[in-house]
């Protein structure tokens, strides 16, 4: 699916834990997720905790889309 | 002669302790066969036996690669085996990519004769055909028959050490290794065959077949995110709460496009997961978790993105063969444009 979006002229991000797949499947942007059943969140924490979790993922997603890449690279929550 | 001692490695699932609540099972080692491994046995007869099986949850074998591939591998170490199998995982995407991982450490790091099996588009198969024996199965356990038939012939030559011969021979994925060997027919009449075989519209088989480097180039950077358009799309279910268009929950036939017009948090009142692939418990208490739209209209609101799009995307990438998942993307993916999309967040569970 990554694939077909960025072939129509999309900048796309991929967000998934096992990232090796998303490297073999081929995407270009990834940003490492937290676990399978919850890539952003995490049940451990508390409800703020853990939307602030989920929001440095997404906004390490929002760089990886505002970042010129030209081969596939993985972009580490920080 | 005495019987080839195995190894077998299975996951949660095979082994009997559970489904996807069970897939952070810690890795296990017990004497043995279980599940599958009596197949094996019965096919090996007096030439091998499974003498212990590794076990191992297929999310946390995935979610702690590096630890979980060390006790398992000193795990099939301590039982001194002649051989080792894993699998085979059919279309179980995590559970392949431990097989592979699996089998290429014993193979790279013990030196131990190793094979494992699944379906050609488990994601395990692309990543390790190359360096590990990958027997091609069916997409499911009903496939576990015919498997086990080509596995152990295989396994026994391995184990011998004798020659193996070419992957159409052998019943293996090929691997990018070449085997010589001399056609009974010469090089023109077999390609007149396949010419009027083509022109007849009935199959034939190429023999010099296309690499196949399905890569897309990245595209430009989005300049201006703070007018930017983003979506939302996902592989991991979310459907709003009763799932109205019955997505299924395993080799998903369709994908959904669903209105997040006044929508500022997914609860667990009004959505859910449709996927059957991962333990759905996090996702259905809060499916944010997965499909972030609660972060996303914050950053909407404080003006760090421009808007996110009105619909998101989402079908159920458990089993969900790469012709459709591809077929229903490239669909979407025209509406995105239409809709002056500038940027996609996808997530996969």
């Amino acid at each position: 699916m990554v694939k077909e979006i960025e072939r129509v002229g999309i900048p796309v991000v991929h967000v998934c834990t096992v990232t090796p797949i998303s490297m073999t499947v081929g995407a270009n942007r990834i940003v490492p997720a937290i676990a399978i059943p919850h890539p952003l969140g995490d049940p451990a924490l508390s409800h703020e905790e853990e939307k602030a979790l989920r929001r440095r993922i997404v906004e390490t997603a929002l760089k990886a889309l505002s970042t010129e890449v030209t081969d596939q690279t993985i972009f580490e929550v920080k | 002669m005495a019987k080839l001692r195995i190894v077998h490695y299975i996951n949660q699932f095979f082994a009997q302790i559970g489904g996807e609540e069970m897939a952070d099972y810690k890795p296990e080692l017990r004497e043995g066969c279980i599940g599958p491994g009596l197949a094996f046995n019965q096919a090996f007869g007096e030439d091998a036996e499974i003498v212990a099986t590794v076990i191992c949850g297929d999310s946390y074998f995935n979610e702690n690669l590096d630890e979980a591939k060390a006790t398992v591998l000193e795990m099939i170490k301590s039982q001194n085996p002649d051989l080792f199998i894993a699998g085979p995982a059919f279309n179980a995407g995590r559970y392949g990519v431990a097989c592979g991982t699996i089998t290429a450490a014993v193979k790279s790091e013990l030196g131990i004769p190793c094979l494992t099996a699944m379906y050609e588009e488990n994601p395990g198969a692309d990543m390790f055909k190359n360096q590990v024996y990958i027997v091609p199965t069916k997409n499911s356990a009903v496939g576990m028959r015919d498997a086990v038939k080509k596995m152990v012939p295989l396994a026994l030559k391995l184990a011998h050490g004798e020659e193996i011969g070419a992957s159409c021979v052998e019943h293996y994925m090929p691997n990018g290794i070449r085997k010589n060997f001399f056609e009974k027919k010469r090089g023109s009449a077999r390609a007149v065959d396949m010419l009027l075989a083509k022109m007849a519209g009935k199959p034939f088989t190429t023999e010099f077949p296309m690499p196949d480097f399905d890569r897309v180039t990245p595209n430009p950077a989005v300049k201006d995110m703070a007018h930017a358009t983003i979506a939302l799309v996902t592989s991991g279910g979310i459907v709003p709460k009763g799932n109205p268009d019955h997505i299924e929950s395993s080799s998903a036939s369709k994908y959904g496009e669903y209105d997040l017009e006044g929508v500022m948090d997914l609860t667990a009142d009004t959505y859910e997961t449709a996927h059957g692939g991962y333990d759905p418990v996090y996702a259905n208490q809060d499916a944010d978790r997965v499909l972030p739209v609660d972060v996303m209209r914050d950053l909407e609101r404080e003006g760090v993105i421009g808007k996110l799009h009105r619909y998101f995307y989402t079908t159920v990438g458990n089993g969900t063969a790469v012709k459709n998942a591809k077929r229903y993307a490239s669909e979407f993916a025209q509406e995105l444009l239409k809709a002056n999309v500038n940027a996609v967040i996808l997530t996969s569970t």
